[in-house]
């Protein structure tokens, strides 16, 4: 079993807690990990990644070599895109639709949107809306969790176990808000 | 018991578990977690451990050096460009040598992803003639970490530890040991040789030659340099630190080839001779410079039997990944995507709010009557303003370089000269250079964008906050010529006075332009209006 999971963003938008539950699934699971991530001048509102590798055998490489990464999930539909490269020609392209343009030149969103469409394996998530529901919009990020959660080598109840420990210290409403959003996220499995 | 430990997170845990008393440092990427991590523990907060944000790099290396010199154990942590800054403090404590264990942490930073350069330590190590240790991964960095120490006692030598920003800045499972006690208070005998006087020194410095012998022989059955012999003569290839990591990376099923794993310098001499003898080519893998490759090149190119950035087969600059080794090695690298031209660039930028901004607006007013190319400036998020939509300052060198700067610009006769400075970088160089310029009676204005923080590695306290007046007062700048303003839109136009008025002084004059760090908590910010007590100029 290995997974190499391209997480991507814009500094601020929470993907280090996407790689922290990942990262901790996979110590829980008894797996090896690895995962690299971005801090410094970039986390000031640049574009970040983070390669979270998880598998039963050594991980070597802190990087994800290009051409492997099996998916890529991205908050945001053109942080997505910028990390093509290392998307394997099998591999899932997953984001949330919703644009954060700090920039002056950000580029036509359904452009964007149909240049994903290509891809044979994508799925469109409007996170923000579904973690709105949920409670709260911040929770876009755990939702994208639920929108690769089969592509996963964790039980659901892993999963679920670490989001509620990862957020218990805030109080079990906020952490009944995230499992929410978790399972929000489960829910565009099903029509991709 | 395993946890999940980025690669500072780890470095600083194997300090802990080797019986840390001590560890000082200047934030920088990509190092700052290292000393953030061990603030945070338990030992720390009840006051076995001491943990400090030291005002620069080469302060902290001397706290270190008194930590070591009082018998105990410590760690001096920095960027790779603070090293520069501690470089007097860390080649003469070789020649001193240290009494309890002392590892100097330098994360290097390959790519510059966070720098002006990519300089890389090793250099430091070998000029300072210490030996060196280059984890290759998170395990590593943890388990080195008490070798570290006693490698720096059994020599009584500095230990230099390098890292780089993709060991530092990632994580991994890391197997922990248990916890080794801290060394009890030991005084120093011989204080002769802390004494550098050059009759004191002479010997001490012969005595650092002396034990280049004994050093290489440690290197040499170090367990840290492992050498595996391959099938297939027809290359070998030396991978440094966490370089091992991308070859292994490319041969899941073992490398056919002789591979030399360096993670302690000096390098093992006769195992890179065995490399020689056994094949035809070698591959020098290494991140940061052609440190190996040019010291085992053949200087005039004739043989051209080792390969690695100097020969062209790896780019000369930036980090390594797989896909540069597997190019390197002639391996299938093959990439189906390219970066679509849809994407944009999305640099970073001052954070909404932030009161760098109001100040540049505030600038970008003034500059067009008084001139352009005449703003010196220095590392913070700050610099961000060399970038649109600011463009509001122009130079950006090294660490409290603006104030020098504008002073011997002004000297050339450009007139007015700025500098606009952090309040951490000014506490950490700024304020010699300010003394410099009281001194000779320059006619510069100072800014210290005062955000009470040290913003850009994460908000870390500020030595300078509520000491900026008192300290430019006890310099010597004209208290009349002091001004405080904030950064604040409603006070745009008084504040835009303030500069101009200030800049028509023909001495030193110094604006502090103070507003919490908008990244901070409430309490943080709270904090600092307490001790930013001063009025300000309106």
């Amino acid at each position: 079993m290995k997974k190499d999971i391209i997480i991507s963003g814009v500094g601020g938008q929470g993907i280090l807690t996407i790689s922290a539950v990942l990262d901790t699934a996979a110590l829980e699971n008894g797996f090896n990990v690895k995962q690299s991530e971005v801090h410094g001048m970039s986390q000031r509102g640049g574009a970040v990644q983070s390669h979270v590798r998880i598998s039963d055998q050594p991980v070597y490489s802190d990087l994800i070599p290009k051409g492997k990464a099996d998916i890529i999930l991205s908050v945001e539909p053109m942080e997505l895109l910028r990390y093509l490269p290392y998307l394997h020609p099998e591999g899932y392209l997953v984001t949330d639709i919703n644009p954060f343009k700090n920039i002056a030149n950000y580029p036509d969103e359904n452009a964007l949107k149909a240049q994903i469409e290509q891809f044979p394996h994508h799925r469109i998530v409007d996170a923000r809306t579904l973690a709105k529901r949920a409670g709260n919009f911040r929770a876009a990020n755990i939702v994208m969790i639920g929108a690769i959660a089969d592509l996963l080598p964790f039980e659901d109840e892993l999963l679920k176990k670490v989001i509620a420990d990862l957020f218990q210290r805030k109080g079990d409403r906020i952490v009944q808000m995230n499992l929410d959003a978790y399972e929000l996220g489960k829910s565009v499995i099903l029509v991709s | 018991m395993q946890k999940i430990l980025l690669g500072n997170e780890a470095i600083a845990q194997g300090a802990i578990d080797a019986g840390l008393s001590g560890a000082y440092g200047y934030p920088g990427t990509p190092s700052t977690e290292i000393i953030e991590y061990i603030t945070v523990q338990p030992e720390t907060k009840s006051g076995k451990i001491k943990a400090h944000w030291s005002t620069n790099e080469k302060v902290a290396m001397e706290e270190a050096l008194g930590m070591s010199y009082a018998g105990k154990r410590a760690i001096v942590t920095m960027k790779h460009v603070g090293l520069n800054v501690a470089a007097d403090a860390f080649i003469n404590m070789a020649i001193s040598g240290i009494n309890g264990g002392l590892v100097v942490v330098v994360a290097d930073d390959p790519s510059q992803h966070s720098s002006q350069n990519e300089q890389d330590s090793r250099f430091y190590g070998k000029f300072a003639m210490l030996p060196i240790l280059e984890p290759s991964n998170q395990q590593e960095a943890y388990d080195m970490m008490s070798y570290a120490f006693e490698l720096s006692e059994k020599t009584k030598l500095p230990v230099l530890f390098r890292s780089v920003t993709r060991l530092s800045h990632s994580r991994a499972n890391v197997k922990l040991k248990d916890k080794q006690e801290q060394n009890p208070l030991n005084l120093v005998e011989d204080t002769k040789r802390f004494a550098l006087i050059p009759s004191f020194a002479k010997i001490q410095y012969r005595g650092l030659i002396e034990k280049q012998k004994e050093l290489e022989k440690i290197a040499e059955s170090s367990p840290w340099n492992v050498y595996e012999e391959g099938t297939d003569p027809s290359l070998g290839i030396i991978a440094s630190g966490i370089a091992i990591n991308y070859l292994l990376e490319n041969f899941p099923e073992g490398v056919p080839y002789d591979v030399l794993k360096v993670s302690h310098y000096p390098l093992p001499k006769e195992q890179v001779r065995k490399m020689f003898d056994r094949v035809d080519k070698i591959l020098v893998l290494e991140d940061g410079y052609p440190f190996i490759e040019e010291m085992i090149s053949d200087y005039l190119g004739r043989e051209q039997k080792v390969t690695g950035r100097l020969s062209g087969t790896i780019p000369r600059t930036g980090e390594l990944n797989p896909n540069i080794v597997a190019h390197a090695l002639g391996l299938e690298n093959k990439i189906d995507e390219e970066i679509p031209e849809i994407v944009a660039g999305r640099p970073p930028q001052l954070c909404p709010g932030c009161g760098h901004i109001d100040l540049y607006e505030e600038l970008n007013d003034i500059i067009p009557e008084i001139g352009d190319n005449r703003v010196f400036s220095d590392i913070g998020c700050y610099s961000l303003g060399v970038l649109e939509p600011y463009d509001s300052i122009d130079t950006l060198i090294d660490m409290g370089a603006s104030i020098p700067m504008a002073k011997g610009a002004a000297d050339a006769g450009l007139l007015p000269a700025i500098a606009v400075i952090g309040d951490s970088t000014f506490t950490h160089s700024g304020m010699t250079g300010l003394l410099s310029a009281v001194w000779d009676n320059s006619p510069i204005t100072v800014i210290i964008s005062d955000n009470s923080a040290v913003a850009m590695t994460g908000a870390q306290p500020s030595a300078a906050m509520g000491r900026l007046y008192d300290i430019a007062k006890g310099l010597g700048v004209p208290e009349e010529h002091i001004k405080i303003i904030i950064p604040l839109k409603k006070y745009h136009d008084k504040n835009v006075e303030i500069i101009k008025k200030e800049l028509d002084y023909q001495g030193v004059s110094l604006i502090i332009a103070q507003r919490p760090c908008v990244t901070m908590s409430n309490d943080k910010k709270e904090l600092a209006r307490q001790f930013n007590t001063f009025e300000p100029s309106y």
